[in-house]
């Protein structure tokens, strides 16, 4: 049997870690208990962080917005301080899963799992976001590139969680924009998807530029190149073209169940013709 | 470990391992038979149980966290006898074939229609998303949904 720990604050956390050194923290479960049953990783005790209350805020601190990792997908999408500052993430918010998924999986559990897939990195890439760690030493900021090493691979310290995610949202002019294709609406592996940051001048100009791709690499893939060909442009499909024929030619995707690379490399640069809606024309 | 919540209106206290998965607990423990297993990982939703009133997978829970919360499951949902509105629905409209997925289905229906009183088609297709019907082909179980959803009658100007 596994002893499973419910700690409803940091402070129990921290000392219940202490008397269960090799137990390994879960949120919503929606990843790590499949792996578990599935025999794909080996636990001697669990420790669920569902009940952190430090960690289920979403506040406005000063210029930025910090986002509890302990936060339900769910919770996160029906505050009115995401859909109104980063639709960009609502809107990958609103397509992870399922409604039980939402119910049950968080946004440190997104994260730490640090899949290619993973529906909330794109956003959180293009949002320059930092993730804040805690651990009884206290806490520490990363940028989302040094946190995120690799697929599946994380940079946490000993008995250290993901304790949230600081993001600035963008000004209003920036338009933000996120799509993900699957093989299905709804429980479906992103095939491909995009987070996109436009920064328009009022005459429809583009100043600045910020694109990530989901499932087209190992990790979230950026392409500095497609961004710089978008500069001073405006978002009419020639030059969207121009900048997804970039993209389409750097990737280098994999073939696997869901997609082949040659399908994968087409619609990352496809989905980039979708920014037209927002040229005005 | 000691686990104390309740369950479908009533508080129980009962000595249980703290991994027991919540679907085996409620199935094999508690006879709550309602609670149904399909995938075990998460994709079918026919193990969904209210959890202080939020629709979530029973297979992808342990007994631990149960600790304190309110659970409702199918079993649980008519009042004194009379069935909840979405199960009279799903009676009258012939929603249900072999009945597998009806449990999952009618409680992520109450958790929607919680949410949304009034779901369009589309907004009931995507809440029931999470839950998969073998028989049906869905049509049915939206219109029972739709038929649940009704606007309450407009009052009579007097
Ligand atoms: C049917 C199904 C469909 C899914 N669809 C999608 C999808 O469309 N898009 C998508 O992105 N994902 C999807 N997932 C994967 C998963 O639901 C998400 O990645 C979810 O966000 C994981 O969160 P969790 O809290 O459930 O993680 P858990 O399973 O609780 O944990 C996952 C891992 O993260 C670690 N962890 C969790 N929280 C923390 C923390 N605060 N600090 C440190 N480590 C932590 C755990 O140790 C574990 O290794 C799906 C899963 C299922 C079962
Ligand atoms: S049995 Fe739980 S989702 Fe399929
Ligand atoms: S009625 Fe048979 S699975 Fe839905």
């Amino acid at each position: 049997m596994t002893a499973v720990l419910l700690p409803s604050g940091l402070e129990e956390l921290w000392a219940l870690w202490e008397q269960h050194p090799t137990a390994m923290p879960y949120a919503g479960g929606t990843d790590l208990l499949v792996r578990l049953r599935k025999g794909l990783a080996q636990a001697p005790a669990l420790i669920c962080l569902e009940r952190l209350k430090e960690l289920q805020c979403i506040e406005e601190r000063g210029p930025e917005l910090f986002l509890g990792a302990l936060c339900t997908h769910q919770e996160l999408l029906e505050h009115p301080l995401l859909r109104g500052r980063l639709p960009v993430l609502a809107q990958a918010l609103a397509v992870l899963g399922s409604p039980p998924i939402r119910h049950m999986g968080t946004l440190g559990g997104n994260l730490a799992t640090a899949s290619p897939a993973g529906d909330t990195l794109p956003p959180l890439y293009v949002l320059g976001a930092e993730v804040e760690l805690c651990s009884p030493a206290g806490v520490r900021r990363l940028s989302l590139t040094d946190f995120i090493r690799g697929p599946g691979q994380v940079t946490l310290g000993p008995r250290e969680i993901v304790g949230g995610v600081w993001v600035a949202p963008p000004s209003d002019s920036v338009r933000q924009h996120f799509e993900k294709v699957g093989l299905r609406k709804a429980l479906a592996i992103a095939v491909v998807s995009l987070a996109a940051l436009i920064d328009l001048t009022p005459q429809g100009v583009v100043r600045g530029a910020r694109l990530a791709w989901g499932s087209l690499g190992p990790t979230v893939v950026r392409s500095p190149r497609a961004e710089q060909a978008l500069l001073g442009g405006r978002l009419r499909l020639p030059e969207l073209r121009a900048a997804a024929d970039i993209v389409a030619d750097e990737a280098a995707p994999i073939d696997d169940l869901r997609a082949t690379a040659a399908y994968r490399r087409e619609v990352a640069g496809n989905l980039l013709l979708r920014l037209a809606q927002y040229g005005g024309g | 470990m000691k686990l104390r919540f309740t369950l479908n209106g009533r508080p129980v206290e009962l000595e249980t391992p703290s991994d027991r998965r919540v679907v085996d607990l409620l199935r094999e423990d508690l006879g709550l038979t309602g609670v149904k297993e399909g995938c075990g990982q998460g994709e079918c939703g026919a193990c969904t149980i209210l959890v202080d009133g939020v629709s979530r997978l029973s297979c992808l829970m342990l007994a631990a966290q149960l600790t304190g919360s309110s659970i409702t499951t199918i079993e649980g949902l008519a009042a004194r006898g009379r069935l909840h509105p979405v199960q009279e629905a799903f009676v009258q409209q012939g929603a249900v074939q072999c009945g597998f997925c009806t449990p999952g289905m009618v409680l992520a229906a109450v958790d929607l229609l919680g949410r949304d009183p009034q779901p369009r088609r589309e907004e009931i297709r995507d809440g029931l998303s999470g839950n998969l019907c073998r028989c049906t082909g869905y049509q049915k179980i939206v219109d029972a949904v739709e038929q649940a959803a009704q606007p309450p009658q407009p009052e009579e100007e007097p």
